[in-house]
């Protein structure tokens, strides 16, 4: 076994993490607290390369491996959350659908500018009323002459409506299959189409400086060319789209749990009460040793699901594990982070409790813990 | 204009520093390394330089076979090609030995301006630049925070900061610069440029290729030698100045300067 990285793994890591610390630092609280997309926060990202990176050059990527992808990743998260949102869904929910199951001319068309990050891209698989239970999806697509034409709603999209935002990969209803079930497809739809209509959501609690939206289609016509893939395909593309999606979640549950770490290690060593740094209690310094403990085995299990993934073998489990797992030790590290902070870390001027708050998304974004305990259980048939 | 650009690799700053054993050395095991950050300045300023005036960026390194990665981190912010000076014998050499060692990979390159950090971050000594240009022949500005090439490509003028006033230095080429903080603020190295250093060329050279002779090299070659490391003493808690008034409390800050720190 060999847990060396690549050294240009290495030199990512330290680029993306000063390129955290001197740009994303100093402004991720009082863009939370704004509830605001940052553009210039978004182009400095672009132009270090964080937009389509496992995509090919051919398409203007970066031709890296999922590995580094998810390293990238996870130094974003480790400052803050809403910046590693807006990178984790431009690459794997944005990029990945079009990549993976585009034709040369949607790629030619979508891709370079995707890749820039002159452009992002919606991933619009949950409706109102079909969230866990993706597959029943209401929206329509009705094929008319050379045109489908979409109704319905989508809600929840990352980066779906924001002033770059060229439009949405949506799971429509396109037909009925032979068995009676519904026919489930991908369609481009653009921004800018009438009819289409992405509304920024507020009120988050947490990735506060990600977009989310809300979507509505009505009537909105788009050319026949605007399916992805095989017709009837659509479905079997949003899961396996979220496969790899779940590997850049696990990136941020581990990269937030370093994050809430290192702050508390550092408070917990700093902070004196009944006259020693509180670190030397012994309840608090096993916190921080169940916190490096846990992130050790969340980087292994993830690193380990890359590996899978980048060697073209089955990934699928692993990754649903360690999309579950680092969500949750993010969760344990920090409650003990904020825990450890006392008082301190129930106030905004402290980091740890955006972390807090931003972790909460890990547990629910793209597959539920419960949904991923399902897929665990099928793998392992149980059930 | 072709420029190299001298670099070490030194303990991150966030590094706890731990003395080893023989009291004389640190330990290393723990220690993540990172390109000296007045290199880092250097590195900066050839890209800019480049950029401006065409030409080629050569980066040079000294030391063990991890050093690559900081030579591969000057290539991926845009350097066109790496050198690593790589022997065994180097193991333990004072500045004046390291200087040496860059002078016979240098010597023969084709160069318009040599930068080095104005010193490394580990054992600040700054004495690498200098002696560099000294054994080149070459003229050497040191601390240069503001570089400017003439139109004609001749010459140079560098601006040095002197209590607080600045001097301005003209120099004909070559010419070394060493960096200093406020130079620039160096790039990060992007992801296409790290794809991009992978195939860039770094070419190892030991002492036996650069023709020098291995016994001015290394421990027992030191015209320095370390006899003794010391952590730094322990900070004493500081000492809060009672008093119910400003004036009181001045009064006070007064008295104690004089009485017990002796400094007024
Ligand atoms: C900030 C944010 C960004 C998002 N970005 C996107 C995006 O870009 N694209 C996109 O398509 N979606 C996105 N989503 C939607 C997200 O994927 C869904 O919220 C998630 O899948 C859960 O669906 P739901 O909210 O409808 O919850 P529900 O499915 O209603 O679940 C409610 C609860 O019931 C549990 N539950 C449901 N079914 C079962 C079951 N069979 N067994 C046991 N428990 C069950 C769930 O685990 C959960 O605890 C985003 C959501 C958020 C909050
Ligand atoms: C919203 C809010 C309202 C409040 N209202 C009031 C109020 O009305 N009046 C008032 O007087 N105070 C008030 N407080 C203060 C509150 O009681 C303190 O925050 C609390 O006692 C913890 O102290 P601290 O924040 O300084 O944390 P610290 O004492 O610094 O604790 C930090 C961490 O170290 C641990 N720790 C400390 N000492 C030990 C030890 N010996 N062994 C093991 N672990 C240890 C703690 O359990 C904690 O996890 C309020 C705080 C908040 C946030």
């Amino acid at each position: 076994m060999d847990f060396t990285l690549s050294m240009e793994q290495e030199i990512l890591r330290k680029s993306v993490r000063d390129f955290a610390e001197n740009e994303i630092r100093p402004v991720a609280k009082e863009l939370d607290e704004r509830e605001e997309f940052s553009y210039e926060t978004m182009q400095k990202m672009a132009e270090l390369g964080l937009f389509g990176m496992v995509v090919s050059e051919t398409y203007g990527g970066q031709g890296m491996d999922y590995l580094s992808y998810i390293i990238a990743t996870e130094e974003i998260a480790r400052v803050d959350g809403s910046h590693a949102a807006t990178v984790a869904a431009g690459n794997s929910l944005g990029i990945g659908p079009i990549y993976y199951y585009g034709n040369e001319e949607q790629k030619q068309k979508y891709l370079p500018k995707l890749c820039s990050g002159e452009a992002l891209w919606g991933f619009g698989l949950t409706e109102p009323n079909a969230g866990s239970d993706a597959g029943n999806s209401k929206t329509t697509a009705i094929l008319d002459g050379d045109e489908w034409v979409v109704n319905g709603s989508k809600i929840f999209i990352t980066n779906a409506s924001t002033e770059i935002s060229a439009g949405v990969t949506a799971l429509c209803r396109t037909g009925t299959r032979d068995d009676g079930r519904p026919e489930l497809s991908c369609i481009i739809v653009e921004a800018g189409t009438p009819g289409y209509e992405a509304r920024p959501m507020h009120g988050k609690m947490m990735w506060r400086a990600s977009n989310t939206s809300e979507l509505y289609f009505e009537d909105c016509r788009v050319p026949k060319e605007n399916l992805l893939g095989e017709r009837g395909h659509g479905f079997h593309q949003m899961l396996e789209t979220l496969d790899k999606g779940r590997l850049s979640i696990g990136a941020m549950g581990l990269g937030g749990a370093q994050g809430c770490f290192e702050m508390a290690l550092r408070y917990a060593r700093e902070r004196v009460q009944f006259g020693k740094p509180i670190a030397h209690f012994q309840v608090n310094s096993f916190k921080l040793a169940d916190m490096a403990m846990e992130i050790e085995c969340a980087r292994l299990l993830l690193y380990k699901a890359c590996w899978l993934c980048d060697n073209d073998k089955p990934f699928g489990k692993e990754a649903a594990m360690a999309k579950l797992y680092c969500s949750e030790v993010m969760y344990r590290c920090a409650n003990h982070a904020v825990q450890l902070h006392g008082g301190y870390g129930l106030m905004k001027e402290y980091d740890v409790e955006r972390f807090y708050r931003d972790q909460k998304l890990l547990e629910i974004g793209e597959g539920t813990s419960e949904v991923q305990r399902i897929v665990i259980s099928r793998y392992i048939g149980a059930i | 204009m072709n420029i190299i650009v001298c670099l070490k690799q030194v303990p991150d700053t966030e590094t706890q520093i731990k003395i080893a054993p023989d009291g004389k050395s640190i330990v290393e095991d723990d220690i993540k390394w990172i390109m000296n950050p007045y290199d880092e300045f250097g590195v900066e300023e050839a890209l800019r330089i480049k950029e401006k005036f065409g030409g080629e960026v050569t980066v040079v390194g000294l030391g063990p076979k991890r050093v690559t990665e900081a030579i591969r981190t000057a290539l991926a912010m845009g350097a066109d090609k790496g050198i690593l000076i790589t022997d065994d014998a180097l193991e333990g050499s004072d500045s004046l030995a390291t200087a040496k060692a860059l002078t016979a990979a240098i010597k023969d390159l084709d160069y318009d301006i040599i930068f080095t950090g104005q010193r490394g971050i580990d054992d600040d000594l700054g004495l690498v630049g200098a002696s560099v240009a000294e054994f080149l022949g070459i003229p050497h500005i040191a601390l240069g925070i503001k570089v400017e090439i003439a139109d004609d490509q001749s010459s140079v003028k560098v601006h040095r900061p002197v209590e607080g006033q600045t001097l301005v230095i003209e120099s004909p080429l070559p010419v070394l610069i060493t960096a200093q903080k406020g130079l620039n603020e160096p790039r990060y190295a992007s992801l296409p440029g790290i794809m991009k250093a992978k195939k860039k060329p770094l070419e190892e050279k030991s002492l036996a290729d650069l023709g020098v002779d291995a016994s001015e090299f290394g421990e027992a070659a030191r015209k320095l030698k370390i006899i003794e490391l010391t952590p730094p003493p322990e900070r004493k808690a500081g000492k809060i100045i009672e008093g119910e008034t400003p004036q009181e409390k001045a009064a006070e800050l007064a008295k104690l300067l004089h009485e017990e720190a002796k400094v007024l």
